[in-house]
């Protein structure tokens, strides 16, 4: 089912929350290496399936195995291997952001002598030395993203799943940190990144997966996926969804 | 205008309770304690009506202006003010400034405080119902009045805005509030020892008031009754002047807040300092003990219940003072364990979501419980036995020592062993991060009460050894059942803290993303 040269398989990935389906059975192959985009409309199930995929959130159906680890039924050794930038949850934003970093490097177990090493080259590298000693809560949201990805970085994980990670982010970091992302993946690292840039994941990534409904609608290499449009044009061509740009002629009234 | 901003707040407030049916128990609670007060008041104010009129007069003008004060006071030091007709939230629907006014004022009244305020003030018509005109008085200057709050309210806030959003006078302000609401009792009862015998004082006063901003609404009706109809006429102007000024100054502030949002800046600071982080073992537990006291010094949320701590023998003492009896000061030791012990029996709660990274990283559930029970157990250890020991310097009756300090460290390791438990299984509803430790937490009310009454009452009979040996002692008068219970308290209590940090670990092992998605709930 998944060779060593899988980073991350998802076999029909299922969760239901009350009466609505987020995520329909989704099935996925992350190959080692890669720079994997996920894309789909707001509510499509990327979070969803990312925190399932992560152990964050226990599915009702399917398995997620990374490079031959089952997520779910050995979950330590699984979140060893990865690093995991989730959207839309706290961070304990009373440390101070060299704090914070130093707080993830030492849950995982990591030699305090290493992790003081990695905190100080990773807040340069995401220009966040400066306000090493400010506390996280005064961070404006870029910068908080930042530091959350600081933290998923720490540990130098073998996959790094990223949602999000853009979001409010400066131009600037945002370049950095794609370098940063590019580096890993050409020394062997698995990036898999949730967006709704088109753009910018069809610029970044080499392999996509379009995800909308809870269920997978294109998956496999940009250019395979694109199919000689753009990655934006394909996309809308394949959710759909796109009003009639009839109407509102009173618009035009002013 | 007004009519819609008045429906959108009755419909932010009717989908609010919809979300659970617990919000409406929530509510139902709140309520009942409001009308509680309500009816005291409402009382008080009809049982005035047979009394002299100065007296009456005194108790309303008094009544009305300490209203207006903590209508002013509160919402500023709670942070706690109702944000949901928030006027920011208007800027770009283009409301006539004075619509908006009216509706805002008119929607700060739809709120338990609010109708407890209008309910109470409209008890003074019955008050001066002795005659048609003292009554109308009364009535005018009871919506006078009542007005006056909502909109002295409304001003502090708005200019305070800017301040109150930084969050460093946050943190301080709601902590600071704690202290006089624990010393409420005494403080309370100090005003009234001070005052019982000074009622000339108390009405001159009320006199004076009557003539300023604060209490001139509430006077109109006691004037009116006394024939004073003069001074009415004046009050009832400096009532009108004053709601009129508030008025002016909130549209002016509004207008300029509308613009200029409130700006929260911060200084930079740069790194090289790990604080605890540095000192403690660079282990997963390690770690988290140094986070977790990081906290309880750094978020209010945790250092309000340590403000606490020190006022509770100060409580206990004037407790003894009122009886000549000290005795009651021994239980302090055993009452701080347990308040410190039961402190983190929400901490997964109080983490909210950021326990993401705990379960990210892969963290061992009993690290996990460890960590944070040894950051509570490193200051608490020290406190309570200080505040075990420290009465008997008062009583002299040291014959209890052994055993008090026997059953506090009992309370405190088994309180601390089965908070690791309830907390890795059992979410509660607390105040967000960031939010302020007054704010009434979003989330299940019911669960919350459930959790913590259950709890507590496991706690009961986990310490029963310890109790049942305290109560020997009682019995007989014999020092060797404190002995006993000296060598019974640290013994069981490891025990059962060993206990329960690692059945804690097992179901935070098991549960983990089970928790996760729980407080995601109330995010």
């Amino acid at each position: 089912m998944s060779t060593p040269l899988t980073a991350l398989s998802i076999r029909g990935l299922a969760k239901r929350f009350g009466t609505k389906i987020a995520v329909d059975g989704i099935s996925l192959d992350v190959p080692a290496g890669s720079f994997f985009g996920i894309v789909g409309p707001n509510g499509a199930g990327k979070t969803t399936t990312l925190s399932m995929a992560t152990g964050l959130l226990r599915p009702d159906f399917g398995t997620a195995v990374v490079h031959g680890v089952d997520v779910w039924a050995q979950p330590l050794e699984a979140k060893k291997l990865m690093g995991i930038l989730p959207d839309g949850v706290r961070l304990f934003d009373r440390l101070s952001g060299e704090q914070l970093v130093t707080y993830a490097g030492l849950l995982r177990g990591m030699d305090r002598a290493v992790v003081a090493a990695r905190v100080g080259e990773l807040l340069a590298a995401l220009d966040l030395g400066q306000d090493a000693g400010t506390l996280v809560v005064d961070y404006s949201a870029g910068m908080t993203k930042k530091i959350a990805l600081a933290s998923a970085l720490i540990h130098a994980p073998k996959v790094l799943v990223l949602d999000e990670p853009f979001e409010s982010v400066d131009p600037v970091s945002a370049a950095n940190i794609r370098d940063i992302l590019e580096r890993y993946v050409a020394t062997g690292g698995t990036v898999i990144v949730s967006s709704h840039v088109m753009d910018l994941v069809q610029r970044m990534c080499d392999h996509v997966a379009v995800i909308a409904g809870g269920r997978i609608l294109a998956a496999g290499t940009v250019d395979q996926v694109r199919a000689g449009a753009s990655l934006e044009e394909r996309f809308v061509q394949l959710v759909g969804g796109r009003s009639q740009t009839e109407g509102l002629e009173w618009l035009r009234t002013f | 205008m007004v009519a819609h901003l008045l429906r959108l707040k009755l419909t932010l407030l009717r989908n609010g309770l919809r979300r659970s049916p617990w919000q409406l128990v929530g509510l139902a609670f709140g309520g009942l304690y409001a009308l509680g007060i309500v009816g005291m008041c409402l009382v008080l104010l009809v049982l005035l009506r047979q009394e002299d009129p100065g007296l009456a007069q005194t108790v309303v003008v008094l009544g009305g202006s300490v209203a207006l004060l903590g209508w002013g006071i509160v919402p500023v030091v709670a942070s706690a003010v109702d944000m949901t007709l928030d006027p920011a939230r208007f800027t770009t629907s283009a409301v006539p400034m004075p619509q908006l006014l009216a509706g805002l004022a008119l929607g700060g009244l739809i709120g338990l405080p609010g109708l407890a305020t209008l309910l109470v003030a409209l008890g003074t018509v019955v008050t001066w119902s002795r005659s048609v005109l003292p009554a109308v008085g009364a009535l005018t200057g009871a919506l006078l009045g009542v007005l006056t709050c909502v909109v002295f309210s409304r001003v502090v806030t708005t200019a305070t805005a800017s301040l109150a959003s930084s969050r460093r006078f946050k943190d301080v302000s709601g902590i600071a509030f704690l202290v006089p609401l624990v010393l409420l009792g005494p403080i309370t009862a100090g005003i009234f020892q001070g005052t019982a015998g000074s009622g000339v004082f108390l009405s001159g006063l009320a006199d004076r008031i009557s003539w300023t901003p604060l209490g001139a609404a509430w006077s109109l009706g006691g004037d009116l009754e006394r024939g004073q109809a003069g001074a009415a006429g004046l009050k009832l102007l400096i009532a009108v002047a004053t709601l009129a000024g508030l008025s002016w100054c909130w549209k002016l502030l509004l207008e300029r807040a509308l613009v200029t949002p409130p700006y929260a800046g911060s200084s930079r600071r740069k790194g090289g300092r790990l604080g605890l982080f540095a000192l403690l073992p660079g282990t997963p537990a390690g770690a988290i003990t140094a986070r977790a006291l990081t906290y309880w010094f750094r978020d209010p949320r945790y250092s309000g219940s340590l403000v606490v701590i020190p006022l509770l023998p100060v409580v206990l003492a004037f407790q003894g003072s009122q009886t000549n009896d000290y005795g009651v000061l021994m239980i302090t030791g055993p009452l701080t364990a347990f308040l410190l012990a039961w402190s983190i029996s929400g901490d997964v709660s109080y983490d909210n979501t950021a326990f993401a990274l705990h379960l990210a990283a892969g963290v061992r559930g009993v690290h996990d419980r460890l960590g944070r029970a040894l950051a509570c157990l490193a200051f608490a250890l020290p406190t309570v036995l200080v505040l075990a020991i420290v009465p008997f310097f008062i009583t002299g009756d040291w014959a209890w020592g052994p055993s008090i300090l026997g059953i506090s460290v009992g309370v405190l390791l088994t309180g601390l062993g089965l908070s690791s438990v309830v907390s890795a299984r059992y979410t509660i509803a607390v105040p967000l991060p960031g939010d302020s430790p007054f704010k009434k937490p979003p989330g299940n009310v019911g669960q919350t009460l459930a959790v913590q009454f259950g709890g507590m009452g496991v706690l009961l009979v986990l310490v029963l050894p310890e109790a049942g040996l305290v109560l020997a002692q009682v019995l007989t008068g014999d020092l060797l059942f404190g002995w006993i219970n000296l060598a019974v308290g640290p013994v069981l209590g490891a025990a059962l803290f060993i206990v329960g940090v690692r059945v804690g670990g097992r179901w935070l092992d098991a549960r983990g993303p089970e928790l996760l998605a729980q407080v995601t709930v109330n995010r």
